[in-house]
Order: structure tokens, then C-alpha cells, then sequence
């Protein structure tokens, strides 16, 4: 479980803000978003990785750069030994085969024109991972394997509820028999009595298929019920990262202790009035010098506002931090 | 305990569409207490927006809303529409879904408020313009007199969230009717807004209506709980003993299907299916094709709600689950 696919290495990108004939006339500076700044990431082969963090935070940024939906600005991508920001022609299109994203509205991404059957064939032809007199069977077993009926195949995407759309979603995905799925808020729109259905169906591809698993999400409970490990972000930084019980149980950053103290829990004999943390989301436009979370510490020093505090491994058991007060208390 | 404030009886939504002619609120009773906060949970379309409008009288055509909606001793649904619009925004306000869509868009906040004191107040001039200010502090906005003249757009999300609040409270109303809140916001900033909400309400001696489907805020602030089921009221019961021991199938299921902490990579118990379409219910109890507890008995008929309140328990359980005995001796919250 230890061996590393998939490697980042200081990833930026940069959105730039549309601009305006008056901003240009007035000579303003051109003004960006800052989704992304250096994330450095590893992932290991079979685990499930969540990605947690408030909107706007880059973990669909993230994900997107990871499939090439994004070009990124700087840094590196390496998968399984590949320089993924080099990758061509052929050689992309087999990347892409082997890492697959499902997407949060899966209705958006299928041809609302094909059926079931269709979009599952299509996928499998272009990639040329059946002779054609197999296909049929192929799909029986895709529909089979993510729980849908056999007649789900000649019925059209809209004719299904929203769990079955993800489960269409999943198939797809799977009928090219991908290594690593990239789940970017897969579950985030149904009601939970289906999203628990999926997230069933999730442990149980991965255990069958030994898929390993980029899981973002927002739902906190969600990413602890699944990960192995979790990397929570802040304003397009990765600010911790650990094995999930330790970052449950013990949180080391400042955002992450306020976060899981903001996460309504289920108990309700086990209510508090005061708020976790005070102040907004500071604009991606504008963020913070220093620390990104400074404004809103309660632990903020002066160093915090100067510095940036690097992402750096923190006690034995393989937990990152980025923060001045542990890097003052190794 | 003291007698409620507001009292649904037999409260029914119909609507005629192309798809046919559904009922979306089925026959709801409900009471609410003054200074309470119940929460009203159930999936997408199981009729809690739509509950909380026909209350307002908000629904409009093709939907019918019939019954009776008891407010301080009069039935709203018999008022006359300029005696129901004193009421609305006045002794009852509401919170939408989508603030967005609820605030003006071409209006600044501070004429928005003003529009409600207007309405409700005998406030005007500068005394109007001074409670405008001190409603949009009340609620956490930093520089208030400042932010007067600014748009809706200009606000981040959790801020346009507190303009409606501010908004809502203009009136002094002694109802709040909050429609999922903070969905749409960040968790430390749903954070700030319950937690203001709960302070408001105690401040301000208002009941609320907390409609969600996040069963965690329902944990956090509300003191009793009803469960809504394709357009019906299933359970009711406080926050503490729901939780404890669910004894409707569906509110078990729902219990069940979130994942609990510490039990990591284990499978969930999901409830199979999907919920039902409302124009084709299933005959009997809504929720037994999907209910592990179902016999014939469930289909034959449908269940009402029933007072199961035991001796050990003071406060009013009611549940619509024929089978809640099983439920209790069974059905234990796997978390
Ligand atoms: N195509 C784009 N063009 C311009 N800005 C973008 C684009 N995509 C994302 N952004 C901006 O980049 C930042 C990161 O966005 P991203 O979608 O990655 O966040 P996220 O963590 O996925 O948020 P959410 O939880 O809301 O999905 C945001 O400020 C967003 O507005
Ligand atoms: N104006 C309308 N016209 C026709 N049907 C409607 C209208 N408003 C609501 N409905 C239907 O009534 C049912 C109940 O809707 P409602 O908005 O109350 O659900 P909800 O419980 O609030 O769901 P959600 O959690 O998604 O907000 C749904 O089937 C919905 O499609
Ligand atoms: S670096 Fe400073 S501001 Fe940032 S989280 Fe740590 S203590 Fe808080
Ligand atoms: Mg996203
Ligand atoms: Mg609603």
C-alpha cells in the first residue's frame, strides 16, 4: 500500500479575472485567481485519498489538472513514472484511459441522446478493449457490477433518478477499465438515503478492482466513512494531511481543528453556542500575505501574516502540516 | 406545557400539473410551541418548502392549499389577502431557500430592509434609517452604515444570508419560518449563521421552522423534530429521543444511512429504492416498498399518525409507523 502512483510536485494554476475596457483604459494591474499555489501531493497506490476544504478552496482545480482538463502553470504531474504535462497524442488519450473522473451532475456529462447501452459502447470501442462481438457482454456486466437493471441499457439518461445517473456515471468510468477514479463530489446531490447506496457500491469496486481513489468532497462524514488518508486545502493550499482517524481525532492545523468543530454532529447531547471560527473566506482575488488562513486565526503570531509556512512532515506517523506554531514546536 | 402558537390541521397542497394532479402536503398536523425550534427534515420533494409556503400562502397556481392554518387564534387561510400580507413579513417572516433569487437584485440592502419597517413599523426618517442600521449589526454585518447603499451582489454568500436574516427580523416577527438556512453556505459559516439564529431567537422570543435535510443541524439546534415522507408527517418527536430511538422505518433508514464516526470503510445500511413519485404513490404507508419492516398489513391501509407517548416519556411522540414496536425491539441506530 505504500508504493506512490500518483506524484504533485508544487502545482500552480492561475485563473485569470475577465478584463474590463475601463479597467484596461484605467490601466489597472489584470487581476487573477490564485486557485491553485504550489501543492505538493502523493498518492499511493489502492488507497482512497479524500480532498476536503471549503467552496473555492481549488479541489476541483485539483482534480480537473490531474486529467489534463486544465493545463497547469507550473509544476509537475507524475503518474506511475509518466510526466503527465508531456503526454500527447496517443499517449494521453491512454492516460486518460487509465485515470477517470466522475463528475458531480453526471446528467451534464452524458449525451442526454444515447442510451445507456450506447454511451457504454462507445467507451469501450474507442479504446479498443473488446473485440465488438464482446461488447454486448461487457456491458451486461458493467450494468451488473454497479447495480443497475439489465434493461437499464436501451433507456435513454433522464429516465433514471439521480443515484442511477451516478451509478451511469460510474459504469462509464469503469467500462474503460481505469486505475484510478477521481470522484469530485460524487455524491454531493442526492439525498443521503441513495448516497449511501453509492458510497457501498464505492468500497465495494474498489476492493474488487484494487482502484485507488481521488475522493472530493465537502461532506466531512462522507470523506471520513471512505478515505485512508485526507488532504484538507485552504485557499488553494494544502494545509494538512494525514491518515483519517488521526486527522479526525487529533487535528494538528488551526482551519482543520475549526472546520470539524463547524461540522454539525449528529449528537444532540453534544451541542456548543459558540462559533467555530469568526470571518469569511478571504477572495481568491486578494488572498492574504503569510499564512492563508492568518486572518481568521485564533492562534496568529506575528510571523503568520509575513511567512508563508511550508507544508512539512509533522511527528512519525506520516502527517504534513503547514503551520509557524508546530514549526516553532517540532 | 403551554398552549402552541400555530397549529396545522389537515393542511393539504394539491397541484395540477401536465404530469398529473399530485399532493404535495398531505394532510399535515403539526403544532409549534412558543420559542421552540422544530426542525422539519425529509428528502428533495417530500414537501417541506411547500409546506412552509402554504403556511404564508405563497403557493401559487396550479397548486390549491385547503385545511386550516391556526395562527394566534385565527385561521390565515381564511383572511383576506390584504390581512394576510400584514401577517406575512410581519408577525410571521420567512427565510428562502435561494437568497439569491429571494433578495431584489437592483435594490440596495438598506432600501430593502427599509421597505419592510415601512410596512411593519410606525419607524420612519432617521429613526427608521438608525433600526436598519442596527439590524444589519445585529446580524454580524462588519461597517453596517456603510454597507446601506451597496447591491445584494456585492455581499459574499453567507453575508447575502445575513441580510435576509436581518431582513426577516425587521418586522419583530414572533415566527420564523427558515427554509434550509445555510445549504448553501460553507460549513464555518452555516456554523455562524445557526449559531445566530439560536441566539436571535432567544433575544428576540421567536418560534422557528427549521427546514433541512442535514440531519447534523438538526442535532445541533433543534429541540423537536418532525420527519417528512413524500408529502406526509411520519414521526415527530424532540431532537434527543428521534435520535436515541427512531421508531418510524423511515426514520431509522435515514439514521442509518449516514455514516457514523469511527466506523470507517465499513458498508453503510442504505435504504434501498428511490423515494416514490408523487403521482403515482404506493397504496397504504408511502415508505413500504422500500421498508424492511413492511407486511400486508402496511399496504392494506393507510397509517395516521399516532400519539405512542409513554408514561417515561412527558413530551408528545407521534409516529405514523405501524410497526414501531418492532422498530424499538430491533431496529437499534447502528452508529
Ligand atoms: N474555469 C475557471 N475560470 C476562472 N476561475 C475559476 C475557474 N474554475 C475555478 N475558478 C476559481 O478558482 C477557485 C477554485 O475553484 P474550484 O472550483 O477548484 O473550487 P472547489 O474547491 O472545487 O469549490 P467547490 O467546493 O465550490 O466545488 C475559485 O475561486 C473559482 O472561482
Ligand atoms: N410550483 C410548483 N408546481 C408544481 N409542483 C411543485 C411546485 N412546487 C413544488 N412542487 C412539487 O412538490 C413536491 C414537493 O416540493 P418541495 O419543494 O416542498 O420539496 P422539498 O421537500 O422542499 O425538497 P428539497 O429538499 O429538494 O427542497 C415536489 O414533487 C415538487 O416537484
Ligand atoms: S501559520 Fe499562523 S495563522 Fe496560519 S494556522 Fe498556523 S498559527 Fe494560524
Ligand atoms: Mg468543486
Ligand atoms: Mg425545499
Amino acid at each position: 500500500m505504500s508504493q506512490t502512483i500518483l506524484r504533485v510536485e508544487g502545482l500552480s494554476k492561475v485563473f485569470p479575472v475577465s478584463y474590463s475596457v475601463v479597467e484596461r483604459v484605467q490601466g489597472r494591474p489584470r487581476r487573477a485567481v490564485r486557485a491553485l499555489t504550489e501543492v505538493n501531493l502523493e498518492v499511493r497506490r489502492g488507497e482512497t485519498l479524500g480532498i476536503v476544504g471549503e467552496s473555492g478552496c481549488g479541489k476541483s482545480t485539483l482534480a480537473r489538472c490531474l486529467v489534463r482538463l486544465y493545463d497547469v502553470d507550473s509544476g509537475r504531474i507524475v503518474y506511475d513514472g509518466l510526466e503527465v504535462s508531456g503526454l500527447r497524442g496517443a499517449a494521453l488519450r491512454q492516460y486518460n484511459r487509465r485515470v477517470q473522473m466522475v463528475f458531480q451532475d453526471p446528467f451534464s456529462s452524458l449525451n442526454p441522446r444515447m442510451t445507456v447501452g450506447q454511451t457504454l459502447r462507445e467507451a469501450i470501442l474507442v479504446h479498443r478493449l473488446r473485440k465488438p462481438e464482446q461488447v454486448p457482454g461487457r456491458i451486461r456486466e458493467l450494468l451488473e457490477l454497479v447495480g443497475l437493471p439489465a434493461d437499464a441499457e436501451n433507456r435513454l439518461p433522464h429516465e433514471f433518478s439521480g443515484g442511477q445517473r451516478q451509478r451511469i456515471g460510474i459504469a462509464r468510468a469503469l467500462s474503460v477499465e481505469p486505475e484510478t477514479l477521481i470522484a469530485d463530489e460524487l455524491v454531493s446531490a442526492l439525498d443521503v438515503s441513495v448516497q449511501a447506496q453509492v458510497v457501498n457500491l464505492l468500497l465495494k469496486l474498489q476492493e474488487q478492482l484494487h482502484l485507488t481513489v481521488l475522493f472530493v468532497a465537502h461532506d466531512l462524514r462522507l470523506v471520513r466513512h471512505l478515505s485512508h488518508r485526507v488532504a484538507v486545502m485552504y485557499l488553494g493550499r494544502i494545509v494538512e494531511l494525514a491518515e483519517t482517524e488521526r486527522l479526525f481525532t487529533a487535528p494538528a492545523h488551526p482551519y482543520t481543528q475549526a472546520l470539524l468543530r463547524a461540522a454539525p454532529e449528529l449528537d444532540p447531547s453534544r451541542k456548543s453556542v459558540v462559533e467555530a471560527v469568526k470571518g469569511e473566506l478571504p477572495s481568491p482575488l486578494n488572498p492574504p500575505t503569510g499564512c492563508p488562513f492568518h486572518p481568521r486565526c485564533p492562534q496568529a503570531f506575528e510571523r503568520c501574516s509575513k511567512e508563508v509556512p511550508a507544508l512539512l512532515p509533522r511527528g512519525p506517523e506520516g502527517r504534513w502540516v503547514a503551520c509557524h506554531l508546530l514549526e516553532a514546536t517540532p | 406545557m403551554s398552549e402552541p402558537i400555530l397549529k396545522l390541521n389537515n393542511l393539504c397542497t394539491v397541484f395540477h400539473t401536465a404530469r398529473g394532479r399530485f399532493t404535495a402536503v398531505d394532510g399535515v398536523n403539526l403544532e409549534l410551541f412558543p420559542g421552540e425550534v422544530l426542525g422539519l427534515v425529509g428528502e428533495s420533494g417530500s414537501g417541506k418548502s411547500v409546506t412552509l409556503r402554504s403556511i404564508l400562502r405563497l403557493v401559487r397556481p396550479p397548486g390549491r392549499v385547503s385545511g386550516e392554518v391556526r395562527w394566534r387564534g385565527r385561521n390565515l387561510l381564511s383572511l383576506s389577502e390584504p390581512q394576510m400580507r400584514q401577517v406575512r413579513g410581519g408577525e410571521i417572516s420567512m427565510i428562502f431557500q435561494e437568497p439569491m433569487t429571494a433578495l431584489n437584485p437592483v435594490l440596495p440592502v438598506g432600501e430593502q430592509i427599509a421597505e419592510t419597517l415601512r410596512e411593519h413599523t410606525e419607524l420612519s426618517g432617521n429613526a427608521l434609517r438608525q433600526r436598519a442600521i442596527e439590524l444589519l449589526e445585529l446580524v454580524g454585518i462588519p461597517s453596517p452604515k456603510e454597507r446601506l447603499r451597496d447591491y445584494p451582489h456585492q455581499f459574499s454568500g453567507g453575508m447575502r444570508q445575513r441580510v435576509m436574516i436581518a431582513i426577516a427580523l425587521a418586522s419583530n416577527p414572533k415566527l420564523l419560518l427558515a427554509d434550509e438556512p445555510t445549504t448553501a453556505l460553507d460549513v464555518t459559516i452555516q456554523d455562524q449563521i445557526l449559531k445566530l439564529l439560536l441566539r436571535l431567537k432567544d433575544t428576540l422570543g421567536m418560534s422557528v421552522i427549521l427546514v433541512t435535510h442535514d440531519l447534523g443541524v438538526v442535532a445541533q439546534t433543534c429541540e423537536r423534530v418532525a420527519v417528512m415522507y413524500a408529502g406526509r408527517i411520519v414521526e415527530v418527536a424532540p431532537a434527543a429521543e428521534l435520535f436515541a430511538q427512531p421508531r418510524h422505518a423511515y426514520t431509522l433508514g435515514l439514521l442509518n444511512s449516514v455514516p457514523g464516526a469511527g466506523s470507517t470503510r465499513r458498508p453503510l445500511i442504505p435504504i434501498p429504492g428511490a423515494p416514490p413519485d408523487l403521482t403515482a404513490l404506493p397504496p397504504g404507508c408511502s415508505f413500504a416498498p422500500r421498508c424492511a419492516f413492511a407486511t400486508d398489513e402496511c399496504t392494506a391501509q393507510r397509517p395516521p399518525l399516532m400519539d405512542i407517548s409513554g408514561p417515561e416519556s412527558p413530551a408528545v411522540r407521534l409516529t405514523a409507523c405501524i410497526h414501531h414496536d418492532a422498530l424499538s425491539a430491533a431496529g437499534e441506530v447502528t452508529r
